[in-house]
């Protein structure tokens, strides 16, 4: 339990009488990269919205650094206890450069006051430069974000989370739309961001998965059909079922 | 502190355009008293009156234009009834001027102006106390506009009310005022409003050098609330509203208490225009419910739309130049005045969606 980050267990979340999550076990540890993957309506973006605050369950534990209670924090609570999640579409603010958007992510106090006479120290110049370069857009830092391509603006949405320094950060299908190229340099980065933190991917694209991957998940009907690396979840029958038999 | 208002500082003599505007008004400030007082009325250099005056009525409208693209340029809050608030800093100033009339008025009531005495009521009612003092009656024209803003935005902004809806709101705002103050028994005067004004501090308002002094104190502040809005929208704060206004929802995300930011701009959006208004109405001898006057508060949204919004000098552009149009169509032909001004702003949205400013903007932006 000591390096368990994310403990969730036997979480029940129904809608109007269907569950969305049946009785759902998770364990994530902590400086993990895990993966869950899952055909539609297996309940992937249901599991992350319990860990957000945004959907409270019927039933169930889940539980953050061996001592948080998820499921009595509001969203900006949650926030503020160390996870961060990046949506499924990019929203960047596009009328603002790029090193703003970081700075305006910046864990900071973030009163009216303090932000009409804040000013960046050097500390703060430095995180948002090596976060610049963490993800790859250092040399756009002063272009205004509405000017990048789609995969930039993935990587500038996962760097405002990294602004906020989260443990335990949940990416939504970070590579939908993405070109191959940039599939294989955000592959990189999600595993580069891995270990000091731990990371949660959801995602479709298998290819991408089994670039990355070290332990994947998959969801079915609100519950875990298999955990394993990527080769022995492949040849899962289970799996092999609910992918190609329906 | 001290290096947050160095830094600003820095920023706005780097700009341009904040150089050129400040530099204008300065210019105002300086050439207005020589040419008006200096040069006897049978000079060519001579600055009439008449234009001193028209000046200063210019300046509070840009003024008033300032305070709307603050909120609507830099926020996105598109509010349809700024001048409500322009209108109670009229009144809250008009109060002041009618007190100072004392015993001069035409029932030659010691204590209570004309229009009540016409009324035949017998008491000074409580909400006029004090205003024959210029320190409270100042207090008042901030005052009055900020509490309104205050709760009109507390309510709407924490039930999350956005867009088109706020802005029929804030129509609806302006409209209610105007129906109240027309109303006799609330005592701001009626139909006819407050006027006949004779001194402010003591000088006759119908002298040279105190239209001059207006017009030099209307650019003055107007200068003052001009740097004053720029350091907002340079500081974190204006970064954060920017961001409220191109994604509401994800600066909320961000952990910002986006109902406070929004409440905050809107309230020192609104002193803003009261302290505009409290500069009218001594420049201009009346202020009466027409202020409130949907249509208003209308027009000075086209005025920041076709200068150029979420600039800030665009907004002054915009103002001056509809303001001086409006004056020579007025006058050769009023009928078609309407008429101009809609297409200037269909002509306006359709090829400069930056406004007027737009056209000679650097793309430093």
């Amino acid at each position: 339990m000591k390096d368990t980050v994310l403990y969730l267990q036997g979480i029940t979340v129904s809608f109007d009488g269907f569950r969305a999550l049946n009785d759902l076990s998770l364990y994530i540890e902590r400086g993990e990269l895990r993966c869950i993957i899952g055909p539609n309506g297996a309940g992937k973006s249901t599991m992350m919205d319990v860990v957000t605050g945004k959907t409270r369950p019927d039933t169930g534990k889940a539980v953050f650094a061996g001592d948080v209670d998820l499921l009595r924090l509001s969203e900006p609570e949650i926030v503020s206890a160390g996870i961060g999640r990046k949506f499924q579409k990019p929203t960047v603010f596009e009328h603002q450069s790029v090193a703003t958007n970081l700075e305006l992510a910046m864990c900071s106090d973030k009163s009216v006051w303090s932000t009409l006479i804040a000013r960046l120290s050097g500390e703060e110049r430095d995180r948002i430069a090596s976060v610049l370069e963490t993800i790859g857009l250092s040399e756009h830092r002063k272009l205004s974000a509405g000017a990048l391509s789609h995969g930039q603006k993935q990587w500038l949405e996962i760097g405002m989370l990294l602004m906020q320094e989260p443990q335990l950060m949940l990416v939504d299908e970070p590579v939908a739309g993405m070109t191959h190229q940039e599939t294989e340099r955000t592959a990189e980065l999600l595993v580069s961001l891995a270990g000091e933190r731990s990371v949660v991917v959801v995602e479709h694209d298998m290819e991408f998965i089994r670039s990355i991957a070290r332990r994947v998940t998959v969801l079915h009907e609100g519950g875990v059909l298999a955990e394993g690396d990527m080769n022995a979840v492949q040849n899962d029958p289970k799996v092999i079922e609910v992918y190609l038999g329906a | 502190m001290f290096e947050v208002l160095r830094a600003s500082f820095y920023m706005l003599w780097r700009s341009f355009s904040d150089r050129f505007v400040l530099g204008c008004l300065g210019l105002i400030v300086v050439s207005v008293p020589i040419f008006n007082l200096c040069f006897p009325d049978e000079s060519a250099f001579h600055l009439s009156t008449f234009t001193v005056t028209l000046l200063g009525k210019y300046l509070c409208f840009a003024m008033l234009a300032l305070s709307v693209d603050l909120v609507w340029g830099y926020s996105g809050i598109l509010t349809l009834g700024h001048g409500a608030f322009f209108a109670l800093g009229g009144y809250a100033m008009g109060m002041y001027l009618m007190r100072q009339i004392g015993d001069r008025g035409v029932y030659g009531h010691p204590i209570l102006p004309d229009f009540m005495v016409f009324l035949n009521w017998q008491e000074l009612p409580w909400y006029w106390w004090g205003f024959s003092s210029f320190p409270y009656a100042m207090l008042m024209v901030v005052l009055a506009p900020g509490v309104l803003a205050g709760v009109f935005g507390w309510f709407a902004f924490r039930s999350r009310v956005t867009g088109v809806y706020l802005s029929i709101i804030t129509q609806a705002l302006t409209y209610a005022l105007l129906l109240a103050f027309f109303r006799n028994e609330m005592g701001f005067g009626g139909n006819n409003g407050l006027t006949d004004f004779k001194e402010l501090l003591g000088c006759d308002l119908q002298a040279d050098e105190t239209r001059v002094l207006l017009v030099v104190s209307t650019a003055l502040l107007l200068g003052l609330s001009y740097i004053g809005c720029r350091f907002i929208c340079e500081s974190r704060y204006g970064k954060i509203i920017v961001a409220v206004r191109d994604g509401e929802d994800r600066a909320r995300f961000l952990g910002y208490r986006v109902e406070r930011f929004k409440l905050w701009l809107f309230v020192v959006s609104a002193m803003i225009a009261g302290v505009a208004g409290a500069l009218y109405v001594p420049q201009v001898g009346i202020i009466n419910p027409g202020e409130f006057a949907p249509l208003n508060s209308i027009e000075l949204v086209i005025w920041v739309a076709l200068g150029g919004r979420g600039t800030l000098y665009g907004a002054l552009v915009g103002a001056l130049l509809v303001n001086v149009a409006k004056t020579q169509f007025t006058g050769i032909f009023p009928e078609a005045w309407l008429f101009v001004l809609g297409t200037m702003f269909v002509l306006g949205t359709l090829f400069l969606p930056k406004g007027l400013v737009g056209l000679v903007q650097r793309e430093d932006q």
